[in-house]
């Protein structure tokens, strides 16, 4: 095990796909010399080449297509759109052809393209460019998101992505990429649609993924404090999303919260709240909890943005307001 | 002697052309008269009037070449060589159809034969198959893509982004404008600042061609001269063809945005007539032999309409079958 950043967990994916497959290449705008907006991609067009690494022109309605269109000949295309807000410019080719290929041809054309899409605020970077806007293709059949918190999930939850015959929508949180965690030296690889349970305990369930997973672990320390012990499910992958784990957790706690850095209405914890209902309703013991980004565009300022996502006091607060006895 | 059997070679494709042709409209006439008794479903886009185009295009194409399509996509899939029974099983919305009956009319593909898809989004094949020209570049293969669009494609992002991008990459994709004169409704006139949409092409630095697209053998050549060019590394061509859809854009269109004269001029320049009257004032062939090649075609359409009719629909409890790739 080596502790290793996420962006370089990342990397290292990105780079021992490209050696196992040569089929795979990556597309986007300005990740050859400039390395991507984030550097998530720094380096590899010298390691191999304009053919493999390839900028693109500022045709963001487009470039999916390009990249779907190279799937049908066999490529396996992974293409970095900059900022996940950008991904409102492709989304004819995201829901109406790569989702849908599959099942309106009859299961006789697959699309193994992966989508990278950096997202999430606290960056001050306001209302276009911090956006997770994941809750928008969750009804779409097809689709696979994944949305990693550590390295280690990272690195195999985008192997498995990349080696994956389905389109997948790859979500990074922004302000993750530069955490450290440890990461194997060998070779390996997590199956989607399993979640992971990042901390046991007995007193609630948190549903949670992404860099939400973080701010729900640091809250958990403090209400361990308060006599709250949380059980934290990271889900890893968003869609198909692990029921398993989450009805065994709450058959055991009986109580269900669900956090996440998207907007409250609508979001991926309403779709997990109404599952809980339909299929567990009889094992919880309360209301369930959710929370999420106030239903208001990014803002600007600081204090502006700070106010409208969650973080761990905000997570901390919620919970022992609502749950403690 | 050796004159001679190029000629009946030539004279064995001229009629396989007339044969396809004849075959797109029969067989879109049937669809049309299959709704009336509720065998097929939801609408369609008749391709009537533009027969030439596709069978001009895919005539030079060789079976490892590539397709995009269109909503009015039979007459591409029949020419690209497609087998009707399975289109018409798709049709019928049976399980034998090309898609399984999960497709329908905007949404069949077949890989086998170099079809990668009609599109039921204006212009959405447009940069699917200039992928699949970027897939040709990157596997260093010498196949091309056909893609067809409409008119009212070319007013689409898809159409700039991707025309400029197969340009600098120069791949070998021909792209294919069947300007019908209607966006839906929409004139040409009102919906293009030009006489013509292949002027477009010179801001992408790459060949801009005005076609008869109601002339088969003018459409094959022109085609021929772009895919030799893309076989070459030269890039992309955009080709103009100037057409007309004898039926509205769907199946109840009322057609109340076109003159009756309009209409009536265009029916004179009938792909199917005029290639007909080429044949026969040129000798290649008689009368007799065409109206036997019109009972073949006739032939061909009623076993696929028995085909369709005899095969199983979908079992619903396949319905959720093919969401996802389960290999891989």
């Amino acid at each position: 095990m080596t502790e290793t950043f996420f962006i370089k967990a990342l990397q290292d994916s990105l780079i021992e796909e490209m050696q196992r497959d040569e089929n795979v290449f990556l597309m986007g705008e300005d990740i050859g010399k400039y390395g991507g907006c984030f550097g998530v991609t720094r380096g590899l067009l010298e390691k191999f080449g304009e053919k493999r690494v390839l900028d693109i022109p500022m045709s963001e309605t487009s470039m999916v297509g390009w990249a779907i269109g190279s799937c049908l000949l066999g490529l396996r295309p992974i293409v970095e759109v900059m900022f996940m807000d950008f991904i409102t410019l492709c989304m004819d080719q995201i829901i109406n052809q790569a989702a849908k290929m599959s099942y309106i041809y009859g299961g006789k054309v697959h699309i193994p393209l992966v989508i990278r899409a950096p997202a999430g605020a606290g960056r001050r970077y306001a209302a276009s460019h911090s956006q997770s806007l994941e809750s928008l293709f969750m009804s779409i059949p097809g689709l696979i998101m994944v949305a990693p918190s550590t390295p280690y999930d990272a690195k195999g939850l985008m192997k498995t992505s990349i080696r994956n015959n389905n389109p997948v929508l790859f979500i990074e949180s922004k302000l993750l990429y530069w955490t450290k965690g440890k990461v194997p030296d060998k070779e390996y690889t997590i199956p989607l649609g399993k979640a992971s349970i990042v901390r046991k305990g007995d007193n609630v369930t948190i549903v949670t993924y992404s860099r939400m997973t973080n701010e729900c672990l640091k809250a958990a320390e403090k209400l361990q404090n308060k006599d709250i012990d949380c059980e934290i499910i990271d889900l890893r992958t968003i869609k198909p999303y692990d029921k398993k784990a989450i009805v065994e957790s709450v058959k055991k706690t009986g109580k269900l919260v669900v956090v996440e850095e998207g907007c409250k209405t609508g979001g991926i914890g309403a779709e997990i709240i109404s599952f809980v209902t339909e299929n567990a309703h009889s094992y919880l013991k309360s209301p369930v909890l959710r929370i999420a980004s106030r239903d208001t565009p990014i803002p600007y300022s600081p204090v502006l943005e700070d106010a409208s996502i969650p973080n761990a006091t905000r997570i901390e607060n919620i919970i022992t307001q609502k749950l403690k006895k | 002697m050796f004159g001679v059997v190029i000629k009946l070679e030539k004279k064995k494709e001229f009629f396989e052309y007339y044969k396809k042709m004849l075959l797109i409209r029969k067989f879109e006439s049937k669809i049309l008269s299959l709704f009336d008794v509720q065998k097929v479903y939801g609408t369609t886009h008749v391709y009537i009037g533009q027969e030439a185009v596709a069978v001009g295009a895919c005539a030079a194409l060789t079976k490892q070449d590539y397709i995009t399509s269109t909503h009015r996509g039979h007459g591409h899939y029949i020419a690209k060589g497609g087998d009707i029974k399975v289109i018409m099983s798709e049709l019928f919305g049976k399980e034998t159809g090309c898609c399984k009956g999960r497709g329908g009319t905007q949404h069949m593909s077949d890989l086998k034969i170099g079809h990668l898809g009609s599109n039921g989004i204006t212009g959405g094949g447009i940069p699917i198959a200039t992928g699949a020209g970027f897939a040709i570049k990157y596997k260093k293969k010498n196949n091309v893509v056909v893609c067809f669009f409409g008119d009212g494609a070319c007013n689409e992002g898809y159409f700039h982004e991707s025309l400029n991008f197969a340009s600098i990459h120069k791949l070998p994709v021909i792209y294919i404008c069947e300007n019908n004169l209607y966006a839906m409704s929409t004139p040409v006139k009102k919906a293009f600042p030009t006489e013509d949409i292949s002027v477009r092409a010179a801001s992408y630095n790459i060949p801009g061609k005005i076609v008869d697209g109601n002339n088969v053998l003018a459409v094959k050549k022109m085609v021929i001269e772009a895919s030799n060019r893309a076989r070459k590394g030269k890039g992309p061509t955009f080709l103009e063809c100037k057409t007309y859809r004898h039926f509205g854009h769907s199946r109840n269109d009322p057609k109340i945005y076109r003159t009756k004269a309009e209409e009536k001029q265009w029916l004179k320049k009938d792909p199917i007539l005029l290639f007909k009257s080429y044949l026969l004032k040129n000798k290649l062939t008689d009368e007799n032999h065409l109206k036997n090649i019109e009972k073949e075609v006739e032939q061909e359409i009623n076993e696929a309409v028995t085909f369709a009719e005899k095969s199983p629909f979908p079992n619903p409890i396949d319905v959720d079958k093919y969401v996802f790739c389960e290999t891989g």
